[in-house]
């Protein structure tokens, strides 16, 4: 874990002193809401529906236990006792009053924590995938390269104002649990001639213009992968529409420009820059290395794991569903699923994040993730201790077993919060999950990731969902849009709109239908629903969804 | 020929808590019910000046259409409904002191 350093944490004070003295003068009336709007948003404080909105950027969605407790202590002292995690490693505190802002700011600079950059057209919080450090599939840790970036982006003075925010997303593995293919740039770690590397994966992005990034480079080293990233992001800060905000992503600028144009601006920014590099960020990315040096892992007995998983039914389940594998076959990592069944997705209350963070602290070296698909991570968990963290978290309501299932849905705030949205998003995941629960099919369904955004920004991911949810106002309607064969993995794929949307009424009726048609349709258990779906198309599903269409085409 | 003017309220956020707010015959109030309902135009313009005056007090201050055929402002829109009740998967919001 990456150890802030005595400048960093000057730094945080200094920013944290200077919004206090600027939400003094706004609300003695010093400073008008046009003056003070653009500074709030630097420190991540937004204005929602109901209330102001707080966000907290987790970097890579890396959390000690402690820094885990002061997110609940904050939750409980200046929120409603609960926070919300979101699909970029964040969490969004929904109700704070803005005189406490500036003392939850110096709350989470106590635990190295702030809110710089969750907003604005700069680059925002670096994501990675929530597994980094303990996959078994992992070439290498994800986050040591995160956190150079962080480093290197914070207040980086060429990028504080881009044409439009800018996400960067890393992983290690090959298996792309970080959606790189739908982030501005999308790294991933690679190997070649025993040397590691990075292919870098530009213009993806969701939105209005759904885009699958494009490989820019699929190899750069990694002395040159923050000259090659400056080069990226200068190039695109001269090249992007500023004329349409609609257009301003650099999924456009690829688009508009081609990717070889892209490539070859990229090369000859590359060539004035590079010498600026003089190799201290390799210094610097060593340091941090070693930071991130992997837990002792201890060696011990698994056998109170053989007992739980042959006695109790309840105990397997949750395993054969919320374990995966680690790198030490001793181990198992384990995804706490905030999605049970009713629940709003990716809330915890504060007595749920400081179970978590005990559990993390007793049984898990000290370390939690959150992942972008809004769950916790314990990434290293001994085999032996597993039955005594299932029963611990069962008791606080965090011991769902459906991670990856229908019930583990990705859900944005939508209109329950968010002043962008124009239909809800929550009860709609919550009436699906509750309706599947009460089927009993979940397990027997299987894999199958439903996503749902409550406008166009696509902040739920919908377009890259097995099963998309888009909520959309059709002449003061709440209406949904449905799409089908999305993925976010390595395969990337935009899903495909399957017809007409359907009234908040019949939104989990038509899903109902669709799932019905994949468990008659798939050749066996193992099929899963996207590769059903790869195999027949839309037009089965779409028979599904509209039958009446097919009595009136006969 | 110029949209009739519907019925509607003024609101706004209010600054310190960044909750929903209406502009009541005496100034700012939380529930819509109190909240003065404008049937002109003109009226409309001169109301909106002066709760746009007070950026000390709100921030985002628009006029918003209401149902006001029972002698209580409703909303018609359901957006303007969750503004007035607060979220639907908790009671928070204008619905907990309700
Ligand atoms: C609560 C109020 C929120 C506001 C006002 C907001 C604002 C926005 C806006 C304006 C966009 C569109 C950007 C574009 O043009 O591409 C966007 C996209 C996005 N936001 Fe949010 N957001 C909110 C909450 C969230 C939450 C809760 C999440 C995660 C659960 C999230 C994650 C994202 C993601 C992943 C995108 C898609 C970006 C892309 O790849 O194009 N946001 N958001
Ligand atoms: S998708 Fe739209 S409604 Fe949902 S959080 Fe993002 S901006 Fe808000």
């Amino acid at each position: 874990m990456y150890s802030y350093t005595d400048f960093d944490a000057a730094f945080l004070a200094e920013r944290n002193a200077q919004f206090r003295a600027q939400v003094e003068r706004r609300i003695a009336g010093h400073l008008t809401e046009d003056e003070f709007k653009p500074l709030r948003l630097m420190n991540g404080l937004y204005l929602q529906l109901h209330a102001y909105m707080l966000r907290v950027a987790i970097p890579y969605g890396t959390l000690k236990s402690a820094q885990m407790e002061k997110l609940a202590d904050i939750a409980e002292r200046w929120d409603k006792g609960y926070g919300h995690f979101t699909t970029r490693q964040n969490i969004q505190y929904n109700w704070p009053e803005l005189r406490d802002v500036p003392d939850m700011l110096d709350a989470l600079a106590e635990v190295n924590l702030h809110a710089i950059q969750t907003s604005g057209n700069t680059i925002r919080n670096v994501t990675a995938d929530h597994f980094a450090g303990a996959a078994a599939d992992e070439i290498a840790d994800p986050r040591p390269v995160a956190e150079l970036i962080r480093q290197w982006s914070t207040d980086h003075p060429e990028f504080q104002f881009l044409p439009r925010k800018f996400k960067v997303a890393v992983t290690g593995s090959p298996h792309d649990r970080a959606v790189i293919k739908a982030h501005d740039i999308g790294l991933r770690i690679v190997e070649r001639d025993g040397e590691q590397g990075f292919e870098v994966v530009v213009g993806g992005g969701l939105g209005r213009t759904p885009m699958i990034g494009k490989v820019l480079y699929d190899f750069v080293r990694s002395e040159d992968l923050l000259p090659t990233l400056e080069a990226i992001v200068s190039v695109y800060n001269l090249l992007g529409r500023r004329d349409n905000k609609y257009k301003a992503r650099i999924k456009i600028t690829v688009h508009e420009n081609g990717i070889e144009d892209i490539r070859a601006r990229v090369d000859a920014r590359y060539k004035l820059i590079r010498d600026q590099f003089t190799g201290v960020d390799q210094q610097m990315l060593s340091r941090i290395e070693a930071d991130f040096a992997a837990p002792t892992f201890k060696s011990a007995d698994t056998a109170a794991f053989d007992r739980a998983y042959r006695y109790d039914p309840a105990f397997q389940s949750w395993a054969d569903t919320n374990l995966t594998a680690h790198r030490n076959p001793e181990y198992a990592i384990v995804s706490i699923s905030l999605k049970a069944h009713g629940k709003t997705p990716g809330d915890a209350s504060a007595r749920q994040m400081r179970l978590m963070a005990q559990l993390a602290r007793r049984y898990g070296h000290d370390e939690l993730r959150i992942s972008h698909e809004q769950n916790v991570i314990l990434p290293h968990v001994h085999r032996g201790d597993l039955p005594s963290v299932y029963n611990a978290l069962r008791a606080e309501g965090l011991g769902t077993a459906n991670i990856g299932l229908i019930s583990d849905i990705i859900a944005c705030p939508g209109m329950d919060y968010c002043a962008l949205a124009t239909a809800r998003s929550i009860p709609v995941a919550q009436e699906i999950a509750t309706r599947f629960d009460e089927l009993k099919l979940e397990h027997d369904v299987g894999p199958l990731k439903i996503k749902i955004s409550g406008c166009i920004n696509a902040c739920g991911h919908h377009h890259v969902g097995h099963i998309g949810i888009l909520g959309l106002d059709r002449a003061g309607v709440e209406n949904y849009q449905i799409t089908l064969g999305g993925d976010g993995t390595e395969d990337a794929a935009i899903g495909e709109r399957a017809g007409p949307g359907f009234s908040a009424d019949e939104i989990v009726p038509a899903i109902e239908r669709i799932v019905m048609a994949y468990l008659d349709l798939r050749e066996d258990r193992e099929e899963t629903f996207l590769q059903t779906y790869r195999r027949l198309g839309l037009a089965p599903f779409k028979s599904a969804l509209y039958p009446e269409a097919k009595a009136d085409a006969a | 020929m110029p949209k009739a003017f519907k019925p509607s309220v003024i609101t706004a956020n209010a600054l310190l808590e960044g909750d929903v707010v209406y502009l009541g015959p005496d100034g700012w109030v939380r529930d819509l019910a109190d909240a003065e309902v404008i049937t002109d135009e003109a009226d409309a313009d001169i109301r909106l000046l002066e709760a746009g005056a007070q950026a000390d007090t709100v921030v985002g201050v628009y006029l918003a259409e209401v149902d006001n055929s029972s002698g209580t402002p409703e909303p018609t829109h359901f957006r303007e409904a969750f503004r007035a009740k607060g979220p639907s998967n908790y009671a928070h919001g204008k619905q907990e002191t309700a």
